[in-house]
């Protein structure tokens, strides 16, 4: 018995105001595997991965989630995904712990890390109770990924993850992914950077306006 | 199996109601202001009508009521607005909860930073306004209740306009038309009361509207929280 893929695209469009964005986006991503979208500004990175949880509805094709469309298991694709956008989602007058444990209490699994270890770990250990007005927006994508580390939900979508993010810290996110999709997790994300991963994949999204290449 | 189901309301419901009341605290002075303009308007009445006793009692029921209502507006515009541009009302969509959940956490905590404060004002104004003393405790009830209908139908209103750059006026606009059965029933409250009339009526009809909005409301504001994010 062949197993259905942990989440599988099938010819998905999205128009906006009557002109098409991106048509006949085809995929699938099993456990252990990090698909990078590439495309160039404009493309549809973004809309794609907002197609992806739920949160924009398809022009045309489908979205399953280990093979039952997304509307058949909401309950049970949402609690095992996690989405980290463009926006850091972190409040500027909470403090680093404070964001993540509303953070962590509104998403539905998450594992034994402690809100101070997963801080520690992403190397905020002396800032978690300073407002987040006062942090920089590399520590604000900072306090957001730390989620990533709290989280069990085996889907990641990372929205250009490692923006204004340093070295070391692109470093980390990468040795995270990898623990990640080890473990058996699966990771899509958009970003333009050359990453060095095993399992990695790439999908190039074609925008309608440069026409088939 | 309820240890799950507490779970999903505990997470849906508390964690934003909590998360709301702490972001309210750390911006006491932004919060202070709706109940500060409320304070302020009332004052005026009295210098720009008259200071006759005789005929401010007259419109006292009345002026708070209007009052709370204009200050509940100027404050209801930012309950999703924040959470809209810094990504977190993205956040709020896309958890496996029911979405009217955390609404619903977020609409209390909206009340206990504007309406609560309202009502534990009202009677000082009422001082002001030279309002009849059997008008007070009727006054302190209807807006009890009644600011907890402003709140929730505010919400909807809210959640309408969220992705709007100046969605305030618009959002006025909306609103106003379903906050007139609650200023109705509201100003009926008191006036009965002062008219020393039976003030239960009224008051349990504005009982039914709160309960109503209850209902209905964060189902509402789910659904226009679904449509404008998609924007």
């Amino acid at each position: 018995m062949s197993q259905a893929p942990l989440l599988s695209v099938e010819n998905l469009a999205f128009e906006r105001d009557d002109s098409c964005l991106f048509s006949g986006v085809s995929f699938s991503v099993d456990p252990g595997d990090v698909l990078q979208i590439e495309g160039a500004n404009g493309s549809g990175k973004t809309t794609l991965l907002r197609l992806l949880t739920g949160s924009l509805q398809p022009s045309a094709g489908d979205i399953r989630y280990l093979g039952q469309t997304l509307s058949a298991c909401r309950y049970d694709y949402l609690s095992d995904m996690l989405y980290i956008g463009h926006q850091p989602a972190v409040k500027l007058n909470l403090s680093a712990e404070e964001n993540l444990r509303w953070m962590v209490a509104t998403s539905a699994q998450s594992n034994d890390t402690s809100i101070t270890d997963a801080l520690t770990q992403v190397g905020l250990a002396g800032y978690s109770d300073i407002p987040c007005y006062a942090l920089s927006a590399g520590q604000h994508r900072r306090v957001a990924l730390a989620r990533l580390l709290i989280s069990e939900a085996r889907l990641w979508y990372l929205d250009e993850p490692f923006t204004s993010i340093d070295k070391q810290g692109v470093a980390f996110l990468q040795s995270c992914l990898q623990q990640h999709v080890a473990d058996g997790g699966a990771v899509i994300l958009s970003t333009h950077q050359d990453l060095a991963l095993t399992g990695l994949r790439k999908y190039k999204l074609k925008s309608h306006a440069e026409g088939i290449v | 199996m309820s240890s799950p189901a507490a779970r999903i309301m505990n997470s849906g419901f508390a964690a934003w109601l909590r998360r709301d009341l702490l972001l309210a605290y750390r911006r006491r002075g932004e919060v202070a202001s709706p109940v500060v303009f409320f304070v302020m308007v009332s004052t005026l009445i009295p210098l720009g009508l008259t200071p006759e006793a005789a005929q401010l009692s007259k419109v006292a029921a009345g002026m708070i009521w209007i009052m709370a209502l204009l200050a509940t507006l100027l404050s209801v515009d930012g309950l999703f607005a924040s959470d809209y541009h810094d990504g977190s009302l993205e956040q709020m969509l896309i958890t496996p909860q029911l979405l009217p959940l955390p609404i619903l956490g977020k609409v209390p905590a909206h009340w206990l930073t504007t309406g609560l404060p309202l009502t534990l004002v009202s009677p000082l104004l009422g001082l002001m306004l030279s309002l009849p003393g059997a008008g007070y405790l009727p006054l302190i009830c209807s807006l009890a209740l009644g600011t907890g209908c402003l709140s929730l139908v505010g919400a909807v209103g809210a959640a309408l306009t969220v992705s709007l750059r100046k969605g305030g006026l618009l959002l006025s606009l909306l609103v106003m038309p379903l906050y007139m059965p609650v200023i109705i029933f509201g100003t009926a409250t008191v006036n009965s009361a002062v008219d020393g009339l039976n003030w239960l009526p009224p008051l349990a009809i504005l009982g039914a509207l709160f309960a109503a909005s209850v209902a209905l409301c964060p189902l509402a504001a789910a659904g226009a929280l679904r449509v404008t994010a998609s924007n």
